[in-house]
């Protein structure tokens, strides 16, 4: 399986709120990053929560996001950041 | 959880209790044993009513996730885990 | 053996000797005695793994620090291909999970966390502390790093970037803290020991040289 996604692309998390093990954090869903690491391709947890194989592998990446883009108020420096691993299945690319 | 306000951290930290290293023997063995995967312990407590995942300790969290799979997987039952606590229950106050 | 009166700073206090077991000892004793009633482990699996005491601690991965600290080529590698470089120091990695170090330098500040429950790199620091699995941590240091971290007694100006790294698949993630000025000619062990668990975290930086 290749990876979609390159370092430096810009993505965007995807909303919903689907029932389940989800590792997407809340607060990153529809907030736009870039790619900063490609982590290679893992058993999906969604389904290993649930005694599944998690098979076939999806692809994780480490996606860092502008905290002024996350929170709308937030209150540290503009260059500030967070980056969390997501899996390439709660990602859409950017223009 | 992440973005919510409870206040300031608390930064002191516990000596780990004879019964939270049970808790966590329990936890290793059943994980080592192939009997959970950590996926689903973290599914488990993710699905405990929102009272319980918010006053439950650390180990109290991971026993109630414990009693969750060990239902749903068929290795004892509700009735089985109930009977027990009643017998002990009546032998903590005989 | 000894006992140990511990006080949980949690609602409910574990069982005390000449007090009345609550409702999660009597549940652990029911659920321990019943997987072993029904041979899901024995007694004596359950006893040695009790008995099994952590045998990594923050003294793990200060040690780490202070070598890459000291050695350039170390650094390099442990930075490049963690898990190969501290496997060759003795420690087992596993399969799974992945281990990941962060330089934290002048510019860029690392502070790790979990939002989504305590994923911690427990191969070099051994168990969380409690204030790392706390709601209060976990909710607020995405949101305020700032402000968290001046909790701890660390301060960074606005040219400093923070970064939050969240820990929600398989990466498990350490900071590697700068060098502290003044420890020119210290030895890796003197090194080490101003190497504490919270600035590999990232919410403190290492501690100062004495003189």
């Amino acid at each position: 399986m290749s990876d979609s996604f390159k370092i430096g692309q810009r993505v965007l998390v995807k909303e919903g709120d689907p029932p389940g093990h989800i590792r997407t954090p809340y607060y990153l869903r529809g907030k736009p990053g870039v790619v900063e690491t490609v982590h290679g391709a893992f058993r999906n947890p969604e389904e290993l929560a649930y005694g599944k194989e998690g098979l076939p592998k999806k692809p994780l990446y480490l996606v860092r996001f502008l905290q002024k883009d996350v929170w709308p108020d937030y209150q540290g420096a503009p260059t500030d950041t967070v980056s969390a691993d997501i899996y390439e299945h709660w990602l859409d690319a950017d223009q | 959880m992440g973005g919510k306000d409870f206040g300031p951290v608390n930064r002191r930290d516990h000596v780990r209790s004879e019964w939270d290293n049970r808790v966590d023997a329990v936890l290793k063995l059943m994980l080592d044993g192939r009997r959970f995967r950590v996926d689903e312990l973290r599914r488990a407590i993710e699905s405990l009513p929102e009272h319980d995942y918010m006053s439950f300790s650390y180990y109290q969290k991971w026993l109630a996730a414990i009693r969750v799979l060990i239902v749903e997987k068929g290795m004892l039952t509700e009735d089985e885990i109930a009977e027990r606590l009643a017998q002990l229950r009546e032998g903590a106050t005989g | 053996m000894a006992h140990h009166h511990d006080h949980d700073h949690d609602d409910h206090a574990p069982i005390e000797e000449g007090k009345a077991p609550t409702e999660f000892d009597l549940l652990e004793q029911a659920i321990r005695e019943l997987l072993i009633e029904k041979e899901i482990f024995s007694a004596d699996d359950l006893r040695r793994q009790v008995d099994k005491t952590d045998s990594v601690s923050p003294a793990d991965g200060a040690k780490v620090v202070a070598k890459a600290w000291a050695d350039p080529a170390f650094k390099a590698q442990l930075l490049a291909d963690p898990k190969t470089a501290i496997e060759a120091l003795g420690y087992d990695v596993g399969p799974a999970p992945n281990l990941v170090v962060l330089e934290n330098t002048d510019a860029l500040h690392h502070v790790v966390v979990c939002t989504l429950c305590s994923c911690y790199p427990r191969v070099l620091l051994g168990p969380p502390p409690d204030w790392y699995k706390s709601k209060e941590y976990r909710g607020r240091v995405v949101i305020d790093p700032r402000g968290v971290l001046t909790e701890f007694g660390t301060q960074l100006g606005d040219n400093v970037e923070i970064k939050v790294v969240d820990s929600t698949a398989d990466m498990r993630y350490l900071v590697l803290p700068p060098r502290p000025a003044g420890t020119e000619g210290m030895s890796e062990e003197q090194l080490a020991a101003l190497v504490t668990r919270d600035c590999m975290v990232g919410v403190t930086f290492p501690d100062k040289p004495v003189n």
